[in-house]
């Protein structure tokens, strides 16, 4: 089981806490908002975190000022098979 | 009759003659066809025949969606099913029919919808009764309701079917946006921790399903799904609808073809020479463009050989056109079709569309080019819907396909007539 931050993309306002609190796993976009290290794909939404980032995750959760974060346990990311005109 | 497009101009149906191409298989009870015809064309059915084996049927024939995504149909159906039987509470799952059609260079849900509704509602029908009786939805633009209300008033013992009217913009047929606005009125995707088929409408386990899907639905309920695979090929079974449209003097059509049709044989179909195009974009504005040589329309497959038809839209480019100029238009309209709730789409999109228009536009600036993949890169993946990865596919495939044109007005001309590199 691995721990995954989901990022609501449509309740993120790039406020930048989260990027504070997980330097390692979030850096910041052109615009401020919050970017996956290293990943590509659904895993910039739901970012598989690893056990010593568990607890800042937690705090990033916590704090953040839109409610834009939470937690999921699980094996891998959701299938993003959505898109438009579907 | 009154329920012509009053809003779209008409398109002419095709039907394969002459033995060569598909044999019609939607559109087989004709233009406008009512009850009458639909029965003669395809035969009684009665949808509670439905309420066992259809999953299975829909397993076996391997029918895969027509909205876009091409997701197994039987998986997703299933995926609904199971989600309806658990828990402490059977909560009733909710069967949506989709004909939001918001590409703007695609036309054959609304084609369908106009001339064969009933097979569609014959779908919706099917799956409701595969599901322990779902509640039923048609989710459509305004032009194509009244034609759906009729049929619907056509059919004896027709159990309740709600209608809500779609709004004609681009994200408006997003499997979320759907349900959001049947629940909420505001046709924009949402944030999905949880799948649809697990809590969807009002928490309800939902499937938003594309029209052309559920009239094969319908076909494979009645004929099975050996029946299904004599079209097409044994990973793209069946057959599709494809909106093609190109340069003048080539009308828009609606074709249906089999699966892995190859593309310049579509072309010629469509009364178009292959060797007079330049490229064509197939899948739509989140598509692709390729060559109109060597490609197959398949959702599986290499992609130097296969090109996802998506929604079915095929569009091609006459050899004078400029594919930059081309794919600036249609990004600038993809930018300013982002609902603007996500960041990395609401800044993103118009940043991309910018940097192309200045290289459409021929500012002679090397970085250019780097800069457009780079913000490519940066928006994918970062969304409620995959608008910026779809648009990101687009504009990688023009870096690809138009390649000299891209280094022409990098250096400052343009090979199409009225460029302003020219």
């Amino acid at each position: 089981m691995t721990t995954h931050l989901h990022i609501d993309w449509t309740s993120c306002d790039g406020r930048g806490l989260c990027t504070e609190l997980l330097p390692g796993v979030l850096d910041r976009d052109d615009w401020g908002y919050p970017l996956a290290r290293g990943k590509s794909g659904r895993e910039r939404t739901d970012v598989p975190l690893r056990d010593a980032d568990r607890e800042a995750a937690h705090e990033a959760v916590r704090l953040c000022p839109k409610l834009a974060l939470s937690l999921w346990d699980g094996e891998k990311p959701e299938p993003g098979r959505r898109r438009p005109g579907q | 009759m009154s329920y012509a497009n009053d809003t779209y101009p008409q398109v002419p149906l095709h039907a394969a003659k002459e033995g060569k191409g598909q044999e019609p298989r939607l559109l087989a009870a004709g233009p406008d066809a009512g009850w009458g015809q639909h029965l003669d064309t395809f035969g009684p059915w009665d949808p509670r025949s439905a309420e066992t084996g259809l999953l299975e049927q829909l397993t076996e024939a391997g029918l895969t969606g027509r909205g876009g995504a091409a997701f197994e149909t039987w998986r997703k159906a299933t995926a609904a099913a199971g989600s309806g039987r658990k828990g402490m509470f059977t909560a009733r799952p909710v069967v949506i029919a989709n004909g939001a059609e918001g590409e703007p260079l695609s036309f054959k849900d609304r084609t369908l919808l106009a001339h064969a509704p009933h097979l569609v509602i014959d779908g919706l029908a099917a799956l409701s009764a595969a599901l322990g009786g779902a509640s039923m939805y048609v989710y459509a633009p305004a032009a194509g309701l009244p034609r759906v209300e009729q049929a619907v008033g056509e059919r004896p013992r027709s159990k309740r079917i709600r209608m809500v009217q779609a709004p004609e913009t681009f994200i408006s047929g997003e499997s979320s946006a759907v349900v959001n606005m049947i629940a909420n009125g505001n046709a924009v995707p949402t944030d999905q921790r949880r799948r649809l088929s697990e809590s969807g409408l009002n928490g309800r386990p939902t499937l938003v399903v594309n029209v052309e899907t559920l009239a094969q639905v319908a076909l494979i309920a009645r004929f099975g799904a050996p029946w299904f695979r004599q079209a097409g090929t044994a990973t793209d079974p069946g057959t599709r609808l494809v909106s093609v449209s190109g340069p003048a003097p080539a009308r828009d059509v609606v074709l249906e073809v089999p699966g892995g049709a190859q593309l310049p044989a579509v072309l010629r179909e469509a009364g178009m020479d292959p060797a007079a195009l330049s490229a064509v974009l197939v899948g739509g504005y989140h598509g692709r463009w390729v060559r109109p040589a060597g490609h197959a329309l398949s959702p599986v497959g290499p992609p130097d050989r296969t090109a996802r038809p998506g929604a079915g839209v095929i569009h091609a480019l006459d050899l004078q056109a400029c594919g930059i100029q081309a794919t600036a238009r249609i990004v600038s309209y993809l930018a300013d079709q982002s609902a603007r709730q996500c960041g990395p789409c609401m800044f993103g999109l118009p940043a991309m569309a910018s940097v192309l228009n200045r290289i459409a536009g021929g500012e002679i600036n090397h970085r250019l080019a780097a800069e457009l993949d780079r913000l490519g890169k940066l928006v994918s993946g970062r969304g409620a819907c995959r608008h910026p990865e779809g648009t990101t596919g687009l504009v990688s495939s023009a870096l690809e396909v138009f390649a000299a044109d891209f280094r022409a007005h990098l250096l400052g001309y343009c090979t199409g007539p009225g460029g302003a590199a020219a």
